[in-house]
């Protein structure tokens, strides 16, 4: 078995110190060695956007990412978004316009849709089916997501 | 923005109200527990090796190497499975039921499609699993593959099974065939009915093998005691189906195998075979540890099961009037690599929107070297919806009618009798076609070139089956309940919400919670359009059973006959002395001290079942160049009953739609000629992203189903029936040449351009 590797990152503002294989993805990391099972894996080969977290301010699929290269990097996942105090309002705006059925896509689709919004509080739909492109949803078609994400910058700016 | 309409006929207090899912902050957070998030301590991993050829003799499997791999805790093959080789004279009637089911899960002398699970080893961590699967040899002997029906169909084709014999009507032939089975269903006279016809028109179809898409990857993890007890964790449409599938095909008692469902990442009927379940026990049982199996992405699309490619005929002959004489179909679907395709379903389904006096169809189910087709989404029925619709639509268009009125003309409606027997009750596929009409989508003109407009109509019968719901008082006046069907786009709202107008309290005070296969009565699949119907007859039957006992113990408090006690919008009260009154909450505080709890359980297998209808409006824009089509406007209607929570109807309809539109445009199994695929990711199997769409316009028509307490007949099927000849039939408007063969991609178009 290969040797382990010391990595020390920040995870939802947490430092947070991992051993892992050189050959584990960012993915594998943060369900089989971190226990953080909200990012979902669909396809792991960057497809389907299941697994998305942000990485240092970009979004990346997390298969396609080392779990080594995350040494000093910034990293938010899906377990980083709700506060103790609630949801964020990307979330609420998911849960109240149904736009999720079998939730798996879920994870990714809010993560994505949290870093569009916060640095294009305005988006139009164009915008937003662009951006979300990377993200399947198989059981949605799209139009409650789409929805949502309109929903959700008008609860930001209440 | 587009729009989404309810037509209701009867409101409710709780029924038909948009609320928050039980399950949705779980779900919105990451913290729902999916089947790959099950942990046990212990826990090993799988990995099934699979067949790299379509069709080859397996002359041995060697394992050595494999077994003695450092972190390798067990290896099996079908050699492990107890009816892997015995044959159809040793198992009689069960050959297909255990037998094929257990060449399915690994094969033992022949793997018959590429993806085929070999053996499987589990080890300490997923990649130790996968060095030592590839250290086993096997040794093969590759024959020539069948692919499509045309060419298994032919009498020199390769022969997937030396004892698979036709069965031809109902008699079994005497000669092996790929042919598993031929069927056909009559009514009138045929010939009679085409000399009534003023145009006769013909026409052949041709449709891809594509996959339901479910994002989330098969999984399994199973535990097998020492004392014999089994215990499986799975992503699964029908926990009690994996409980019986795993108990057959590994002999083992079904009252010793527990299956716990955990959330589910989409299945639209592919996730009710178990795959990877013997697997992961027969790995468990001979570790002695807990064995999670997961597939790729790659596996998903090279070993579940996608829905059939077809090859189609249909011959209709209509009158001057516009009114349909006759009927000839021919169907013959792909089964894959084992018999049992829809076919049955899509001749069923293939005339049932039109009352046809005199009809035939004749249906062929198909070995082919390719996965064993699985359920997707009202299964057979939008391949032959594609075949009958398109013949509808030239027609119209060469008799210069309205494509809506022409299916007014015809449209089944109640009394009708279809071509396999049933006759439909109330149905609502007229109220789908006039609100079709109405629509602001159908009025306004279509303007533009390379633009057409496609209409088509769908059916799906919708199911019945049984579930088992529980329902138990609280002392806060809250109940919690218990059912089986796994919740895989919203059910346990559509359940909590029939139980709660049922009970009448609010839908909040409802807690519902989906158990293992120990923990409820036997309940069906989450499939056939028939949760919200059947689990939410149950809900409502519980509930009346708790209704029962609350005025019991009402009647007991009050020291009064139970005559004297009613129950009216969750108050119990006293028929005549106005003094005795409680609410719902106020008795559930007293149940403990007035005799304890209050459990009210059902097990229902309701045969009301309400058919489903839907119409479909789309335009289209083709690109004269490129060939690609671009979806501009869509709109589905379709007859739900009653929308328990119209959010999630509306749901399942743009979902189905779009769905229908990749299965349209772009999806489908690209084989080689050695019958590899070679589009197994979701890169080059391209489904539609929320770039390639418009928002999805919605009518929800409500048409009571009389089967049903609140009408519900079940939805979430039939949006995936029509679009495939709505948009042929718009594209074939778009380019002046009909659309015959599905995908219709940008290279398909151009063909059919030149």
């Amino acid at each position: 078995m290969p040797g382990l590797v010391h990595v020390s990152t920040t995870i939802n503002g947490n430092p947070t110190d991992f051993l892992c294989e050189p050959r584990q993805s960012l993915l594998e990391v943060l369900r089989d060695v971190l226990g953080m099972t909200g990012t979902k894996e669909g396809c792991n080969d960057g497809n389907c956007g299941a697994c998305t977290v942000v990485f240092d301010g970009r979004i990346v699929t997390s298969c396609l990412v080392l779990g080594v290269e995350a040494q000093d990097k910034e990293i938010t996942t899906i377990e980083g978004v709700a506060t103790p105090e609630g949801l964020h309002p990307v979330q609420q705006a998911f849960l109240e316009n149904a736009a999720l059925q079998c939730g798996i896509c879920t994870p990714g689709f809010i993560v994505a849709t949290k870093a569009l919004l916060d640095r294009e509080p305005d988006a139009d739909e164009g915008r937003i089916r662009h951006w979300l492109a990377g993200n399947l949803c198989r059981c949605t078609g799209y139009d409650k997501i789409v929805r949502a994400v309109l929903d959700a910058e008008d609860k930001m700016k209440a | 923005m587009a729009s989404n309409i309810v037509l209701s006929e009867v409101e409710y207090n709780v029924v038909g109200k948009r609320h928050l899912r039980p399950d949705g902050v779980d779900k919105v957070t990451g913290r729902a527990q999916y089947g790959a998030d099950v942990q046990l301590t212990g826990l090993l991993q799988g990995k099934v090796l699979r067949s790299p050829h379509a069709h080859a003799l397996i002359k041995s499997i060697d394992t050595s190497a494999a077994e003695t791999f450092p972190g390798v805790h067990a290896v099996v093959t079908a050699a492990d499975l107890p009816f892997a080789s015995l044959s159809r004279e040793e198992l009689g009637g069960e050959y297909q039921r255990l037998k094929l089911a257990s060449n399915h899960v690994l094969a033992s002398d022949k793997a018959l499609f590429k993806g085929h699970p070999i053996a499987a080893v589990a080890a300490e961590s997923q990649h130790v699993a996968e060095e030592a699967a590839r250290l086993i040899r096997v040794e093969y002997e590759v024959l020539p593959p069948a692919m499509t029906v045309r060419q298994a169909m032919e009498s020199d084709a390769p022969l997937l099974h030396e004892d698979l014999f036709t069965s031809e009507l109902g008699e079994l032939s005497d000669k092996p065939s790929n042919v598993a089975s031929h069927m056909a269903f009559e009514t009138g006279d045929l010939d009679e009915g085409l000399k009534q016809a003023d145009v006769v028109l013909e026409r052949e179809f041709e449709t891809a093998s594509v996959h339901q898409g479910y994002i989330e990857p098969h999984n399994s993890t199973a535990f097998c005691n020492t004392d014999g007890q089994l215990n499986i964790w799975c992503s699964t449409q029908g926990p009690f189906v994996v409980r019986t599938s795993v108990a057959d095909i590994l002999r083992h008692p079904v009252s010793r195998v527990k299956v716990t469902p955990m959330e589910i990442g989409g299945g639209f009927g592919g996730k009710i075979t178990a795959y990877l379940e013997p697997i992961a026990a027969l790995l468990s049982r001979k570790s002695g540890r807990p064995v999670k199996v997961l597939m790729t992405r790659t596996e998903v699309f090279e070993a579940s099961g996608p829905a059939p490619g077809t090859w189609m005929k249909v011959k209709l002959g209509v009158t001057s009037e516009g009114k349909i004489t006759a009927a000839d179909i021919f169907l013959a679907f792909e089964a894959g690599a084992f018999p049992g395709s829809p076919v049955m379903q899509g001749a069923a389904c293939a005339l049932a929107c039109y009352d046809v006096p005199n009809a035939r169809i004749n249906g062929y189910d198909v070995v082919v070297n390719k996965p064993k087709t699985a359920a997707y989404r009202a299964p057979g029925s939008p391949q032959a919806a594609f075949a009958v619709e398109s013949v509808i639509d030239e027609i119209c268009e060469q008799m210069g009618m309205d494509p809506v009125e022409f299916r007014l003309r015809n449209a089944s409606r109640e009394g009708v009798r279809r071509v396999e027997g049933p006759i439909f009750r109330r149905i609502g596929l007229v109220e789908c076609l006039e609100a079709a009409r109405n629509h602001d989508h159908y009025k306004a003109p279509l303007e533009g070139p390379n633009r057409g407009r496609g209409v088509a109509a769908g059916f799906w019968f919708n199911r019945g089956f049984q579930s088992a719901v529980n329902i138990s008082v609280n002392p806060d006046g809250t109940v919690n309940l218990i059912e089986g069907s796994v919740d895989i786009g919203g059910s346990r709202a559509s359940i909590a919400q029939q139980a709660a107008e049922t009970l009448g309290i609010a839908y909040e005070d409802v807690k519902p919670t989906v158990v293992d296969t120990d923990s409820i009565g036997y309940t069906m699949v989450t499939g056939g359009s028939r949760t919200t119907f059947a689990t939410g007859w149950a809900a409502i039957e519980a509930a009346e059973d708790v209704k029962t006992q609350m005025v019991e113990r009402a009647a007991r408090i009050w020291d009064t006959p139970v005559e004297d006690v009613q129950y009216i919008d969750g108050v119990l009260s006293h028929k005549s002395d106005p003094e005795l009154r409680m609410t719902f909450r106020e008795l559930a505080r007293q149940l403990l001290g007035t005799g304890g709890g209050i459990t009210g359980a059902s097990n229902v297998d309701p045969t009301g079942e309400g058919n489903g209808f839907g119409v479909h409006i789309v335009d289209v824009e083709v690109d004269p160049d490129t060939g690609k089509t671009t979806i501009l406007r869509y709109t589905a209607v379709q007859d739900a009953g009653k929308a328990i929570h119209p959010s999630y109807v509306e749901g399942q309809m743009q979902g189905g739609v779009v769905q229908g539109i990749g299965w349209a445009l772009n999806e489908e199994y690209f084989f080689n000629d050695q019958g590899q695929m070679m589009n197994s990711s979701f890169l080059d199997y391209r489904m539609p992203t929320a770039l390639d769409l418009p928002m999805i316009d919605t009518v929800i028509v409500e048409v009571a189903n009389p089967g049903h307490p609140y009408g519900v007949r079940g939805v979430g099927e039939v949006p995936i029936v029509p679009p495939l000849a709505a948009i042929g039939s718009a594209i074939s408007h778009a380019v002046g040449r009909r659309i015959d063969r599905l995908p219709a991609n940008p290279g398909a178009v151009l063909e059919a351009l030149s």
